[in-house]
């Protein structure tokens, strides 16, 4: 690797402040993503996978804030920038797409415009040059007949069509960074691998990195070089996605795999049910002590009660958060 | 009464004020101000006089039609200033909240705390009669209304998934407020402003009736109620006339809010489909 990273997260903190206290929503988080690479973030609901990349667009609003760490882009950090400067990152070099297409896009006014509106605005375009990039974004994302379909207003659009037209906004300026979270949520299963598909024949031929967030680990893995799993806040393991179904070391790690249902393993193994990992994710005000997966955890002993442990690294990609990792 | 007969007798209602205000000098029989003749003084209405013709001998036809003229500018005028005044406040105040919100809060209620007539009197009496105070003093004190609708309106469309997105993707917020916000609040912004347009139309004429509106001998329905009001019981007609054109705006422009209320609230939209 030469040079700086293209975005390098470093031992970031993310707080809850509720009035009186205040917790780590998010702690000791690090990663890096280098340019035109696929990293995805895992984790369940409430595990901290969206406020941290809220954090790297630098869009956390109260009671959130940035605790400690930094987040450096192109090796300089962004995390205290002056507005002005952080808007200018923003939707320009770093762009983000979301869950709800249907609610992501103005309601009143015409995609076509929507998208025009980002070459104006970043690109310093006029608006008939803007009128005549966005029907050329939206062939890029394949939409048909787009000189008509500029005109049309997103409630004409499926759900399908309207994440493209998100694709394309947040593709129009050639950004550096595309952060997708869950951006296949809402979707047909169907609809789901088309988008995913557009995303990575476009970003692979415009050399965008992405950074995917989702619960979906089959989908990550799919579509990323490497995937970390995030549990209750923290990283709890990093791997590159060829090694996590096979050598995944941490138990929640091994849990979500576990959990994942496979064609014909119903019938290879003999077994009907699906296993789960017992019980709840902690609420945020009451994390355990010590690591937190241990009430959940089979292999459990009393120093995982007591003591978090530290973060080995395993080779170039991979890094586990466990005291009993393999 | 069915969806759209509203607003289309009240749409017919305010086009006709405003064609009539707009035509005045082609549809009046006479020059509304000069053409007094003691002559033909207090005549009833006739084929000569359609609305007969005041102590003057001014015909009243004449200065209705050119009457039509200062009540729909101060309508108009004074309600787009209200609406100006309220969405920029309110708009903001939703927007960045904090003590900028607190400011405003506090302005809005002292505003509807005071009622608004007695407050543009005040006003008028600062100022002194004549159209420009009435615009100033009516265009000050209506705006709290559309205010709270706009600050409202932010408040719920703020936390929208495509202000949100705005966000990310790198708009200010001035940019934010006027591209996102404001079109999505455009709606009942507008139905608010009809209905204020109406009430503006009302507070012209009770101005102008206790004499601080527009002065005599210019023709404003409510200065011509109030020079009728002496010979009400031996010439009717002089307040017939202006009072029925006040009458007939009012309702027109109070249709007019309420069936495009029916067209642009998303709830009625909703249930319509």
């Amino acid at each position: 690797m030469t040079g700086p990273a293209l975005i390098d997260v470093e031992d970031l903190r993310i707080d809850l402040n509720l009035g009186s206290s205040r917790v780590a929503a998010v702690e000791g988080v690090s990663f890096h993503i280098d340019r035109g690479e696929t990293f995805g973030l895992v984790g369940e609901s409430g595990c901290g996978k969206s406020i941290t990349a809220l954090a790297l667009i630098g869009l956390l609003r109260r009671p959130l804030s940035v605790g400690a760490g930094a987040i450096r882009f192109e090796g300089r950090e962004i995390q205290n920038l002056p507005a002005v400067e952080q808007r200018t990152l923003r939707g320009n070099r770093i762009a983000m797409i979301f869950q709800e297409p249907m609610t992501a896009l103005n309601p009143v006014s015409p995609v076509g415009r929507q998208i025009a509106e980002m070459f104006v605005l970043h690109g310093g375009k006029s608006w008939r040059d803007a009128n005549r990039l966005a029907v050329e974004a939206l062939a890029s994302v394949r939409v048909p007949a787009p000189e008509r379909r500029v005109k049309d207003y997103p409630h004409q659009l499926s759900g399908g069509m309207r994440q493209r037209v998100m694709i394309a906004i947040a593709l129009a300026c050639g950004p550096d960074l595309l952060i997708a979270d869950e951006p296949t949520t809402a979707l047909d299963v169907t609809v789901q691998a088309e988008i995913i598909e557009l995303m990575r024949n476009l970003c692979a031929a415009r050399g965008t990195a992405v950074l995917m967030i989702s619960h979906d680990l089959g989908l990550v893995a799919n579509f990323c070089r490497r995937v970390a799993v995030m549990y209750a806040g923290r990283i709890v393991e990093q791997r590159s996605s060829d090694d996590i179904f096979r050598a995944c070391s941490h138990p929640y790690t091994q849990g979500l795999v576990d959990s994942l249902p496979r064609l014909g393993s119903r019938a290879r193994l003999g077994r009907s049910r699906l296993r789960e990992i017992a019980g709840v994710v902690p609420a945020i005000t009451n994390f355990p002590s010590g690591c937190r997966f241990n009430p959940r955890c089979a292999q459990a002993t009393e120093v995982c009660r007591t003591t978090a442990p530290e973060t080995t690294m395993l080779g170039a990609d991979g890094l586990v958060r466990c005291h009993h990792h393999a | 009464m069915k969806l759209g007969t509203s607003l289309i007798i009240g749409g017919l209602l305010f086009t006709l004020a405003i064609v009539v205000g707009l035509l005045a000098p082609w549809l009046a029989h006479t020059d509304p101000v000069m053409d007094a003749n003691l002559m033909n003084a207090e005549e009833p209405p006739s084929w000569m006089w359609w609305f007969g013709t005041d102590a003057q001998g001014r015909d009243i036809y004449s200065r209705v039609v050119y009457g039509a003229r200062i009540s729909l500018t101060v309508g108009i005028v004074s309600q787009l200033v209200n609406s100006v005044i309220g969405v920029t406040l309110g708009l903001s105040a939703g927007y960045f909240g904090g003590w900028w919100d607190d400011i405003v809060n506090g302005l809005t209620n002292l505003m509807l705390a005071i009622p608004s007539l007695i407050f543009a009197l005040a006003i008028m009496a600062v100022l002194g009669p004549g159209l420009t105070s009435l615009l100033i003093a009516l265009g000050l004190t209506n705006w709290s209304f559309t205010c709270r609708i706009a600050r409202a309106s932010t408040l719920s469309l703020k936390s929208q998934g495509y202000v949100q997105a705005a966000r990310v993707l790198g708009y200010g917020d001035l940019r934010i407020m006027i591209t996102q916000l404001l079109p999505n609040m455009l709606g009942p912004i507008i139905v608010i402003g009809t209905l204020g347009m109406g009430s503006a139309v009302l507070a012209e004429a009770s101005l102008s009736f206790l004499g601080l509106g527009i002065r005599p001998p210019y023709p404003s329905w409510g200065s011509m109620l109030s020079e009728a009001r002496d010979q009400i019981t031996t010439a009717p007609w002089l307040s017939v006339f202006p009072g029925l054109a006040i009458f007939l705006t009012v309702l027109g422009l109070n249709l007019l809010g309420d069936g495009l209320r029916d067209i642009l609230d998303p709830q009625s939209r909703s249930r319509r489909t």
